[in-house]
């Protein structure tokens, strides 16, 4: 579905992605774990077209992305909940979820919108509520919604546990583990290696901006290096 | 008691004008949170070229859509030219670069077209309107008229179309506008066609009371500017309400004290408003833009 090869970026001068290689299948969870400034949002960014690519190539369902502006990529499947809860905070929770879906305007919006608020079921209590006073967990969790809402075949979701309470955390892992009912792909970003290894099927390990290890989570969950590395153990 | 209406109707001509150029403001100001100071200019080519192609022997109806349409077009142009390429570059600059285009706007239609003062007949004849011991121009219900449909156009646009809400998302959050499909460049020019449309029109509907020139941009955007400031920028309703506001103001000040101190008047009263709230009187809260 997503195939990553030799994929290079940078801000001005500094290059921090030295040649990434991943490539997630159709119907996978496939996660990236890294320590903070690892290049993990940065990897994101390239992949939805809102950070330039110095070399490499991003191919999507047999398409080559790298030229493609940023909102056609959303039209070809591949919709992004972006780091730091980046939604609308002038707007209501409502007309987040609404542009969300920006590029449909058939009935299955409002289907859409109902099969959000059963699976975050704060947000249909806060629909009319501006979404810059949400907290971070309900920003969080439209910032999901809002992204599902662009019927994407391919999810990207980055570090959507950071700064949760644990029953949160739990709680967006489990959504996550739900996109493989639902048929989407789901490319997960985390510090928290640990909750991502266990929801994924497999995962790659980054490292300044290099892929260093990779493989079925399961193994990896299990590798001493990565538990002494990133699960504290 | 008819001195007090002459003045109320007098004020509220003069403030639909400043609030059809308030108006124009508040597309560019929600999509990019830039000033736009050659709004003045816009509203200035409106009267212009609408009077040229009428000099030429179009219909009047005509000529004022072929000012609109291309004004628009300036407006695009100006967008793509100037304030596209500068993307990434503080508010600041990019205000500081719409200065810069009203000063060659107002040096080419004095190239283009002349120095003269212009106007084209009222659309609906001179002959004054009697209302209780008061007179009013046909032309100034034109405008007040004008006034109140851009403010309802304005209003459903953005509170009733995704492509209004896609507006505000775009002002909001550039880069999870691009991430929900939004293409943030047509937004954007969209914004500036729709400014310098409404921009043109306020010009068609004023030319026959004000007259037109190369000049009269200038001076319009300021008190628009100010109108704007009073209502609340970037609110339909508060350019509205800010634009009628200061005209009724002004008019006032000139018809009890002196015409001296209209402008001074209305200068104090802003203050004090902008002092209690300086998001203006019905200004989005800037806590909630991050
Ligand atoms: N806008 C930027 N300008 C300059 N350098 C940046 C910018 N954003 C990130 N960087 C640098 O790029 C590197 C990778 O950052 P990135 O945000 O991709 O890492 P990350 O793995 O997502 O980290 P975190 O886990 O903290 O989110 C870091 O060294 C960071 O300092
Ligand atoms: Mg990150």
């Amino acid at each position: 579905m997503l195939t990553v090869e030799g994929l290079r970026s940078r801000y001005g001068r500094i290059e921090v992605l030295h040649g990434i290689d991943l490539d997630v299948a159709s119907g996978e969870i496939v996660t990236v774990v890294g320590a903070n400034g690892a290049g993990k949002t940065t990897l994101l960014k390239c992949l939805s077209g809102i950070q330039p690519v110095s070399a490499g190539s991003i191919l999507f369902r047999g398409e080559a992305l790298t030229t493609v502006s940023a909102h056609r990529r959303v039209q070809r499947g591949l919709a992004q909940s972006p780091e730091g809860r980046q939604i609308f905070t002038n707007l209501t929770v409502e007309e987040n979820l609404r542009l969300g879906a920006y590029l449909f305007a058939d009935e299955k919006v409002d289907r859409d919108m109902q099969d959000a608020f059963v699976m975050f079921p704060i947000l249909k209590e806060k629909r009319n509520l501006a979404a810059g006073g949400l907290s971070g967990g309900q920003q969080q969790m439209l910032a999901i919604a809002r992204a599902l809402m662009a019927r994407p075949s391919c999810l990207l979701l980055d570090e959507p546990s950071m700064g949760l309470a644990p029953i949160l955390v739990a709680q967006i892992f489990d959504v996550v583990k739900s996109m493989k009912a639902l048929g989407v792909t789901v490319l997960l970003v985390e510090q928290n290696a640990f909750g991502a290894l266990s929801v994924a099927d497999r995962g790659y390990v980054m490292e300044t901006g290099r892929i260093t290890m990779s493989g079925p989570a399961a193994e990896l969950i299990a590798d001493e290096r990565i538990r002494a590395a990133y699960l504290g153990i | 008691m008819p001195e007090l209406l002459q003045f109320l109707l007098s004020g509220i001509t003069v403030g639909a004008v400043y609030a059809l150029v308030a108006l124009g403001f508040t597309i560019i100001y929600n999509a990019s949170d830039v000033v736009n100071f050659a709004q003045g200019e816009f509203v200035m080519l409106g009267g212009m070229i609408t009077f040229f192609a009428h000099a030429a022997g179009l219909p009047l109806p005509l000529a004022a859509l072929i000012a609109i349409i291309v004004t628009a077009g300036i407006g695009v142009a100006l967008n793509k030219l100037a304030i596209e390429p500068a993307r990434g570059a503080p508010v600041v600059s990019l205000i500081i670069i719409t200065i810069g285009a009203s000063i060659f706007i107002r040096g080419a239609t004095q190239l283009v077209f002349d120095k003269q003062l212009h106007r084209f007949p009222a659309f609906s004849g001179d002959q004054p309107i009697l209302i209780g011991g008061a007179t009013i121009l046909p032309q100034s219900l034109w405008v007040i008229a004008g006034a109140l449909a851009v403010f309802v156009c304005l209003w459903l646009f953005f509170t009733r179309t995704l492509i209004g809400r896609a507006v505000l998302a775009t002002a909001n959050n550039r880069i999870a506008a691009q991430l929900v499909g939004i293409n943030t460049n047509y937004v954007m020019t969209l914004s500036f066609a729709m400014s310098a449309a409404i921009g043109a029109l306020a010009g068609v509907l004023v030319t026959p009371m004000t007259l037109t020139g190369y000049d009269v941009g200038l001076a319009l955007a300021l008190k628009g500017f100010a109108a704007a400031m009073l209502g609340g920028m970037g609110n339909p309703k508060g350019a509205l309400v800010g634009g009628l506001l200061l005209g009724v103001l002004e008019a006032m000040t000139a018809g009890y004290i002196s015409s001296q101190y209209k402008d001074a008047a209305a200068f104090v009263v802003i203050l004090a408003v902008l002092f209690a709230m300086p998001q203006g009187l019905f200004g989005r809260k800037s806590t909630d833009r991050v």
